[in-house]
């Protein structure tokens, strides 16, 4: 099967610096609009199980700067190849190596705090988590915080039941913690580390 | 070694792509952590360091092609630097251009926050001479980074308060500190402190870029913003008693204008995009 | 009449060819072209070239013409060509000990293998100003001893090394990557990697003066010239895909390697300390100044005490680049009327205030005496 994959390299962006600025603009306002679902256009097909936007998403984000983590589904031949030859980023194995990190199911996403944390001094030095989801709910967990108006609504099917107590652990070692990206077929959506769980009255 | 070559073509918005890579990750980062000045690796700009060149490369990292980009120093869209800088993104990334505040998407500015309210469609880039709000108090690199981890902000109180006990007055015009959603100590570049509020629960999303000093920050939209001040001394927000001397606004901030060498003056709008809009004209 | 600041675009197109006029000169002096500049003020250009971390002498003489002599607006030309560039990767280091050498002086030894080369330097010259070169001067031809160049020249603290007198210098690991300061931004305390790249790029007037202050006793280093060295050497780099060493071409280099006071302590015997100096082109001042300010740097590192401005790391290398200092000097010149303004309206205020205060105690002053 790995055979199989290694002789068909799927192309990249068909507009390198047009795809890259839109794919990033997307991910600027889902960051700067916590818990809100931004629409994600892509024209992309990626290799299974990654999907298309996380794929454009990394495309337009990483390169040989930025150390990328895959989960063990993703850890495959066709995927490696792609995100190298595409992007120069280096696959590592450990998650705490990682700028970008890929979770292809939600269920089974990596506990937050294996993930690089960044420093009191340099907070920006921290692992960005993202996660394959199979939609984006408005509705669940509630979140106040920088970038939401008043109050937002956000879940998504299949989150581990630790998710909530992770989010709530995560903010209270701020400045220091994780950002998370939530990528659905066709939208994705974010976590900063700065959002704040509301607690149930 | 080589001969020498002229450039005639640019990559769109005269970066090249793994510079925006890069400073589009700084960006994301910065949001993440509302008011925390992100370490990037500035570039070279063919414009001189003190001239905008951190605005310059986070609005070429944002910029797309349906953009629709503003350009302003000292609130005004004809001042010869913004002209220029204007001129540069025309040149290399080909967008439009507007002096209108209500149709850019992207807004530059040196100095000012537009009197018109800005919306959740507009991102607004700061030029930024000196980030670090402590760096008057405290030069040292190490030092103020170890204070902001810490939240040890307790110099910059001890700096408000002496010109109080002197003055009467906290005497910080411009560049007037903020804390950001209870957390950060930012500077606002050297905005007058009367645009203070305006960055408090502020629709749009604000960037700023500081290239000589490598450091860029931002304020997500609805961040709260608030300009440091006492239980007995709250900020004041500088209070304008003229009008506008072309348009008749109330309200907005004015530069003076000396009219003859006997203390003639007048007062007109910092805000021309303001002042036409006022005045009922397009632009001359 | 208040007039708006308009047309700001014409006036500025205006400005743009007034320069180009200014830069011409009178129409009736031919026209200066940048290989004259290249071969007839080449050291002009090799300051160019180092400031300027771009090694084209072509490229720094366009720059010095269209900066019309103005070496910092030239350097800053030539870095923000630079900054477009694409990066291959790093050439393979370089042994300056292999120079091909134009000029090599030691001032601590009388002599040494390879011998005291002169060289073309001002040192020596009567500074007077020579009426003949006002008009074009008949060409020089040289005679250079046969065999002379060829004599082997090693390093002149190798052979202090060999002798157990000098620091040895940290072992270079091939494999540790390359600092880069135009692609990282730089943290302090900085790696000497980055320090002597800071110090390369730096200004030459700027490392002159603070070389200077050590030598007046704000941070002494006991120095000695040990050896300045310049020269040819063959650059070359091993790309990825080849596996081996192609040579991308010969560039010319100007070395100073300070020999300092020595230290030692219970564990280590007393050894003389190095400082480090490396320029493009011919760069003495450069070169020299540069060495003297990177042993004043090692202060922390050599168990010293910082107490001067040339030995303080975050002064040095913050300050030391001409096109950020002078970009931040010079935007005063930008219009700063907004804050201005600001500051007004508060100064206005405090002085009413500060008259009101006063009139009222001098009133209160009255009332009191006449109580009394």
């Amino acid at each position: 099967m790995e055979a199989h994959a290694s002789q068909t390299l799927l192309p990249g962006f068909a507009d390198p610096v047009a795809d890259a600025q839109r794919a990033f603009k997307a991910v600027m306002q889902a960051m700067s609009r916590p818990a809100r679902a931004v629409p994600f256009e892509v024209a992309l097909t990626a290799p299974a199980p990654l999907s298309p936007v996380v794929a454009a998403m990394l495309l337009a984000l990483a390169d040989y700067e930025t150390p990328i983590w895959l989960d063990v589904p993703l850890r495959n031949q066709a995927v490696v190849q792609f995100l190298s030859f595409h992007s120069g980023a280096r696959i590592v194995r450990e998650p705490e190596e990682a700028v970008f990190a890929v979770a292809s199911d939600p269920a089974t996403m990596p506990p937050l705090m294996l993930l690089r944390q960044g420093t009191p001094e340099y907070p920006d030095r921290s692992t960005t988590l993202i996660v394959q989801v199979a939609a984006l709910r408005a509705e669940g967990l509630r979140f106040e915080g920088p970038g939401i108006k008043r109050e937002a609504q956000f879940s998504f099917p299949g989150a581990p039941s630790r998710f909530a107590a992770e989010l709530a652990a995560n903010r209270a070692q701020f400045p220091c913690g994780v950002d998370l990206i939530f990528a659905a077929p066709g939208a994705i959506a974010a976590l900063p580390r700065s959002v704040r769980l509301v607690k149930e009255a | 070694m080589s001969t020498s070559t002229t450039r005639t073509t640019y990559n769109f918005a005269y970066l090249d792509e793994q510079t925006k890579r890069m400073i589009r990750r700084a960006i994301l980062k910065a949001i993440a952590v509302p008011g925390y000045q992100v370490p990037f690796a500035s570039r070279e700009m063919p414009m001189p360091y003190g001239w905008g060149t951190g605005g310059v490369q986070v609005t070429a990292s944002i910029l797309g092609k349906d953009d629709v980009l503003k350009v302003i120093d000292q609130g005004a869209d004809d001042t010869t630097n913004a002209v220029s800088i204007r001129k540069f993104f025309e040149k290399t990334a080909g967008v439009a251009t507007t002096t209108h505040t209500g149709e850019a998407t992207v807004i530059q500015t040196r100095h000012r926050i537009p009197e018109q309210p800005l919306g959740e469609n507009q991102v607004l880039v700061y030029q930024v001479p000196i980030p670090e709000p402590l760096r008057f108090l405290e030069p040292r690199e190490p030092e103020t980074r170890r204070m902001h981890a810490l939240e040890e902000y307790g110099l910059m109180h001890v700096k408000l308060y002496e010109d109080i006990a002197r003055h009467g007055h906290i005497a910080t015009t411009y560049a007037y500190p903020v804390k950001v959603d209870g957390r950060y100590v930012m500077d606002p570049s050297p905005t007058p402190k009367f645009d203070n509020p305006k960055m408090d629960h502020c629709a749009a999303l604000q960037l700023f870029g500081a290239g000589r000093e490598k450091r860029i920050y931002a304020l997500p939209p609805y961040t709260r913003v608030e300009s440091l001040d006492f239980e007995d001394h709250p900020f004041e927000r500088t209070h304008i008693a003229a009008r506008c001397e072309l348009c008749g606004s109330a309200g907005v901030y004015l530069d003076e204008v000396v009219t003859d060498d006997k203390g003639g003056r007048m007062f007109v709008c910092s805000d021309t995009d303001h002042c036409e809009k006022q005045r009922g004209e397009g632009t001359p | 009449m208040y007039v708006a600041v308009k047309g700001g675009e014409a006036a500025i197109d205006a400005a743009h060819a007034l320069l180009a006029k200014e830069r011409r000169g009178a129409p009736d002096v031919p026209e200066i072209t940048a290989s004259q500049i290249r071969e007839q003020l080449s050291l002009a250009v090799a300051r160019v070239m180092s400031e300027g971390s771009l090694y084209d002498e072509d490229l720094a003489a366009l720059a010095v013409k269209q900066a019309r002599g103005d070496l910092i607006e030239a350097i800053f030309l030539l870095r923000a060509y630079r900054t477009t560039l694409p990066r291959f990767g790093a050439s393979a280091p370089l042994d300056t000990a292999a120079m091909h050498i134009r000029r090599r002086i030691s001032a601590t030894f009388k002599d040494l293998p390879g011998g005291q080369v002169l060289g073309p330097t001002f040192d020596y010259t009567h500074r007077l100003l020579d009426p003949a070169l006002a008009e074009a001067a008949p060409s020089v031809t040289v005679a250079t001893a046969p065999g002379a160049e060829r004599e082997a020249a090693p390093h002149v603290t190798k052979l202090l090394d060999g002798q157990g007198l000098i620091e040895t210098n940290p072992p270079a690991d091939p494999d540790a990557p390359v600092g880069d300061l135009t692609r990282e931004p730089l943290e302090f305390p900085a790696g000497r990697d980055l320090r002597l790249q800071a110090l390369a790029r730096g200004d030459e007037g700027f490392l002159l003066a603070l070389g200077y202050s050590t030598q007046r006793g704000f941070g002494r280093t006991h120095p000695f010239a040990g050896e300045i060295r310049m020269g040819e050497l063959e650059v070359s780099f091993v790309p990825e895909e080849l596996g081996f060493e192609v040579p991308l071409g010969s560039i010319t280099l100007t070395e100073c390697e300070m020999v300092n006071q020595f230290k030692g302590s219970a564990d280590k015997a007393p050894q003389f300390t190095r400082g480090y100096g490396l320029a493009f082109g011919h760069a003495e001042r450069k070169a020299m100044s540069m060495a003297l300010v990177d042993r004043a740097l090692r202060t922390e590192e050599l168990g010293g005490e910082v107490t001067a401005p040339a030995q303080d790391e975050e002064f040095v290398l913050a300050h030391c680049d001409n096109v950020q200092a002078t970009g931040f000097v010079e935007h005063l010149k930008l219009p700063h009327y907004v804050d201005f303004q600001a500051e007004l309206v508060l100064l206005r205020q405090l002085r009413e205030e500060w008259v009101r205060a006063r009139d009222a105690s001098a009133s209160g002053d009255g009332k009191q005496e006449a109580a009394e």
